[in-house]
């Protein structure tokens, strides 16, 4: 082996051009650099919408906030409190100082702090999604390449149509409706898994169930199709050539290849799922912060909306990015180069 | 979109579901709140949340409002308010997105990274950022939704002018100095429209679950305005006592949302990618295992006992698909007989199209998995893969368990045309050598990588230790398919089929591959089929020459007699074949024709229609038959004088001595 070290000298005592230059030659590096950086240029983007969230609605959203009935002098104290009379850019600046001291600001219906509020209901959520998006995963693979598998080469076209429009369809029904329709078939009818509210396994069954099924037979038709697309490759015959036995020529040979765009698909996903929470939470009344959104902006409680905007926003870019990073250790040649 | 495009759609069953049920909903949109408006609005204060009951087949709500009018009555707003955030977005999304193509180069960028940058997040969260900003209520949702929509639609946009600004009819208005605004409107949009409306029409249906979405959660309509979204909010609660009060808007919504997006995706298969799926002619499940017609005369009448020592023994191979023949099939392969001694290097010759990759395919129990694969005989490395009697191969193969695997895995090795797709991208090379010894002899890791090194080493790839641990791409072509004849070598072939093993690569590396043939040959003494459609490059390795003409041998003769070739199709190959005053840079010449499509071929013998020989004989089917010692050739006028006399050659030389590749420097 006389490939060159990639790590960087870890020693502070290595000449700082040599380090540098290390850097700078490693494409994982290079690759890294950038893609933090439009990390960093979104999160600053989100941030500073979320900021002018407050100052876009018309009006005064503390006048709003307490309604119209509310004594003057209230509204302005409370305006006063809130930093709304400062120059923006004042403002703005104070905003930031407070987040990176994770300093969310205070919810103006209840008074609690809003990074409270956001770290009592984001375990809930993050479960839901993560349990989700864990399913989806488990299911949709196999479904995705035993379909192929099953129709490969156009047989069993009855199998193949049945399986395209039934995943068609269903993937076309929104969470939230399908949300409602689970509960009347497995909580109304059936009685079998609780409706609402978060206590123990079995209240995870339904929700999980409806924000997973939709994703997951929508990626379970992309593994197929990707997958038979690997099929009619050359190495494919090259992997029967040799006479493999067929489970390990799709599981080896197929499969792999056929990963990236699992992998994309699969963080378009989460990213839809970890929002579509806020539906389903809302139909089962699941103590997350899609709830606490929801109830917030009716009850126009602004600081407590910003932060979770900020939340939802950040994980979405996070899990874009860890994509990103995955695409790249699954096809190094194609992301890292270009980019 | 064209109105026969548009018919097509309709005509798509799918696409006229689609269309039929959105018609439906229009009409109930008009006339449902005229009919029903009232009844819809009417309480009863006898029924308040009742279940399903004669009165009121749906039940009725808090207030003993009928659900079954309500949900009626709604279809006008819900509808509306999808159209109007629809609307919206379609307006924002192609200013922003035609925004690039017209302003400068800088501002272009930013807003194509704007764009770029809300199409990271989700639709809905977006809806929630915008609902927070214009307020709750209708009139906040329909902007909401339609502003959320807004980027991808850009996107969208962006990529379709991009591609359409590229174009010569863009530059030339430019050029004539066409307005901006005049560019976009009569030269950009227009051509960009077909994928737009498709998926504006499955944007609507999106928008109607979104607002459903945003109303439900009490952030869209609000009472006393009902759509269906609220309707479902409301019956969610009281989903114990009467479930039809969440189901009925809950179907409702699904029922339009799916109409709108199967409306678009019917559109987009009509004017879009053509459908995929074309209807095959109507034909037996598998194709007579004999020709009734008796087209198969080339095939020897009666199996006859192989040689003892034949490593591959077959005849009356056929190959056919699904297709448009007479019988519902074609058979690109029709009727072949082939012996392959061991030790022995035989060639198959043709151009493509004459099957003999197809041939070599099937023998190997590779064919494409339409292909339905029939034989008399199927002898492979000591394994009878067909009885006397034409057993179909190709479609469930009678035996595929891990003995007869591992026999052929280990006796039977393969080289592919071309060695950059025939490796696994995403594997290491080493390890997809020594695959073979793992599933075969059940190595071990360790023990198979150094094998894997060792073959590596054999074929003369250099470094092969740290080689092994690469993957292909950082190959080049020639190594690669070096180490794809490795590959075959990681146990003892007795057979190794060669499938135009240097088509890809260029003259240098070409023959190398060819050298590394021959050496392995010499070395592990198995038997060689070289298939290509060089008769050069065939002629360099191997001791008897087979020519595929049409699915059929029309010629088998030992190397050494090809300057007395009796067929004149095999003439014409060995006219066609460069030589040094050839240039290399342009294509190769050919046989003048085109060799017969196997669905329409001629009847008699293939070639007459580019035969100069041919006349009323030919057309009756010509034999195998011998015509010189160790030489047969199916045709009814072989040419049995020597080539040179003929003059047939256009540059008058003696075939045998011309081999431009390995020889062609010491011929001066
Ligand atoms: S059979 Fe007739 S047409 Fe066919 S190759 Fe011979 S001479 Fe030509």
């Amino acid at each position: 082996m006389t490939s060159t070290p990639v790590t960087p000298p870890a020693a502070p005592a290595a000449s700082a051009p040599s380090a540098v230059a290390g850097w700078v030659g490693n494409p994982w590096a290079r690759f890294l650099l950038r893609r933090a950086g439009r990390l960093l240029a979104s999160l600053a983007v989100l941030v500073t919408l979320a900021f002018l969230m407050i100052h876009l609605i018309p009006g005064d959203p503390v006048r709003a906030a307490l309604g119209v009935t509310a004594p003057p002098d209230l509204v302005e104290a409370r305006r006063e409190a809130l930093g709304l009379n400062d120059p923006l850019a004042v403002q703005f600046v104070d905003y930031l100082r407070a987040l990176f001291s994770g300093d969310l600001g205070v919810s103006m219906t209840s008074g609690v702090s809003v990074s409270e509020t956001i770290g009592q209901r984001l375990p809930a959520t993050a479960g839901l999604a993560v349990v989700a998006f864990v399913v989806v995963m488990l299911a949709a693979i196999p479904l995705g390449l035993a379909m192929a598998v099953l129709t490969r080469g156009g047989r069993r076209r009855g199998v193949e149509l049945g399986f395209t429009s039934t995943s068609a369809v269903v993937a076309a029904i929104p969470e939230f409706l399908l949300a409602v329709g689970l509960v009347f078939v497995f909580g109304v009818t059936l009685g079998w898994f609780p409706v609402a509210g978060r206590e123990g396994a079995a209240s995870y069954v339904l929700p999980v169930l409806a924000l997973a099924l939709g994703p997951a037979l929508l990626m379970a038709r992309i593994v197929r199709v990707e997958a038979l697309a690997v099929m009619d490759e050359d190495f494919v015959r090259t992997a029967r050539a040799k006479r493999l036995p067929p489970l390990r020529v799709y599981l080896r040979h197929v499969f792999p290849n056929a990963l990236t765009s699992t992998l994309t698909i699969g963080g378009l996903l989460l990213s839809g799922m970890i929002v579509g929470t806020v539906l389903v939470e809302n139909v089962f009344a699941w103590p997350g912060m899609g709830m606490t959104i929801v109830s917030s902006i009716l009850a126009k409680d602004y600081p407590v909306v910003q932060g979770i905007v900020l939340v939802y926003g950040a994980a979405v870019l996070l899990v874009n990015l860890v994509v990103d990073v995955l695409l790249a250790i699954a096809d190094p040649r194609s992301t890292i180069r270009e980019g | 979109m064209g109105r026969a495009q548009w018919r097509a759609a309709l005509r798509n069953p799918v696409g006229a579901v689609a269309a039929g049920l959105l018609v439906l909903l229009a009409i109930l949109a008009i006339v449902a709140p005229i009919l029903w408006g009232d009844a819809a609005e009417a309480t009863d204060p006898a029924a308040l949340s009742q279940g399903s009951t004669s009165d009121h087949p749906l039940g009725t709500d808090a207030l003993g409002r009928d659900i079954m009018f309500r949900v009626l009555v709604a279809t006008r707003y819900s509808l509306g308010l999808a159209l109007l955030a629809t609307a919206i977005c379609v307006v924002a999304g192609v200013i922003l997105g035609v925004l690039p193509a017209v302003l400068g180069r800088r501002s272009g960028r930013l807003v194509v990274a704007a764009v770029n940058l809300a199409v990271a997040f989700p639709a809905l969260l977006l809806a929630l950022f915008f609902a927070v900003i214009f307020g709750v209520g209708a009139r906040g949702a329909v902007l909401a939704i339609g502003l959320a929509g807004a980027p991808s639609f850009a996107r969208l946009v962006q990529t379709n002018v991009a591609a359409v600004s590229g174009r010569d009819f863009v530059a030339a208005a430019r050029v004539a100095g066409v307005g901006r605004f005049r560019l976009i409107v009569r030269h950009l949009l227009p051509n960009v429209g077909e994928p737009l409306v498709v998926n504006a029409t499955v944007l609507a249906g999106g928008a109607l679950l979104a607002f459903a979405g945003l109303s439900f959660l009490g952030l869209g309509v609000q009472p006393p305005a009902y759509d269906w979204g609220r309707l479902l909010g409301e019956g969610l609660d009281r989903i114990y006592i009467n479930p039809s009060a969440a189901l009925a808007p809950g179907v409702a919504v699904v029922i339009a949302g799916l109409a709108f997006t199967l409306l678009g995706e019917a559109i987009a298969q009509v004017v879009g990618i053509r459908t995929t799926r074309r209807i095959l002619p109507r034909r037996s499940a598998t194709p007579p295992a004999d020709p009734a017609d008796g087209a198969s005369t080339a095939t020897a009448p009666a199996p006859t006992e192989p040689a003892p020592d034949a490593v591959l023994a077959v005849e009356g191979l056929r190959v056919g698909f699904p297709g448009a023949g007479p019988d519902g099939w074609t058979y690109p392969v029709d009727g072949v007989d082939l012996t392959v001694r061991r030790g022995e290097t035989v060639g198959i010759v043709g151009e493509s199209g004459s099957g003999k990759s197809l041939t070599a395919l099937s023998l190997a129990r590779l064919a494409p998995e339409r292909a339905v694969v029939t034989a008399d005989r199927l002898d492979v490395v000591g394994l009878s893969l067909a009885g006397g009697d034409g057993d179909a191969l190709g479609d469930e193969p009678p035996r595929d368990d891990p003995a007869v695997r591992k026999h052929l895995g280990t006796r039977l090795a393969m080289v592919f045309q071309d060695p950059m797709t025939s490796f696994n991208p995403s594997m290491r090379v080493g390890w997809q050598l020594a695959e073979v010894a793992r599933v075969h002899e059940g190595q071990g890791r360790r023990a198979a990588l150094a094998r894997a090194i060792d073959r590596l080493r054999t074929v003369r790839v250099p470094a092969p230790q740290r080689r092994a641990h690469q993957y292909p791409h950082e190959y080049s072509g020639g190594m690669r398919q070096r180490a794809m004849v490795a590959m075959g070598l990681m146990s003892e072939p007795e057979l190794i089929i060669a499938d135009e093993p240097t088509t890809a690569l260029d003259v240098t590396v070409q023959r190398q591959v060819l050298r590394l043939l021959r050496e392995v040959q010499r070395e592990t003494g198995a038997a060689v089929v070289l298939i290509s459609h060089d008769i050069a490059v065939v002629a360099q390795l191997c001791q008897r020459i087979v020519v595929m003409y049409a699915g059929r041998v029309v010629e088998e003769l030992p190397a050494d007699r090809l300057d007395r070739a009796a067929h004149p199709y095999t003439r014409a190959l060995l006219g066609s074949v460069p030589d040094l005053t050839t240039d290399r840079e342009l294509p190769l010449a050919t046989v003048p024709g085109r060799p017969p499509d196997p669905a329409s071929r001629p009847a008699g013998c293939a070639f007459a229609p580019r035969c100069s020989f041919a006349d009323d004989v030919c057309r009756a089917d010509p034999r195998l038959a011998t015509v010189a010692p160790d030489q047969r050739a199916a045709c009814w006028h072989p040419r049995l004088d020597d080539q040179k006399q003929h003059g047939q050659e256009p540059h008058g030389q003696e075939p045998h001595g011309r081999q431009p590749h390995e020889e062609g420097v010491s011929r001066a």
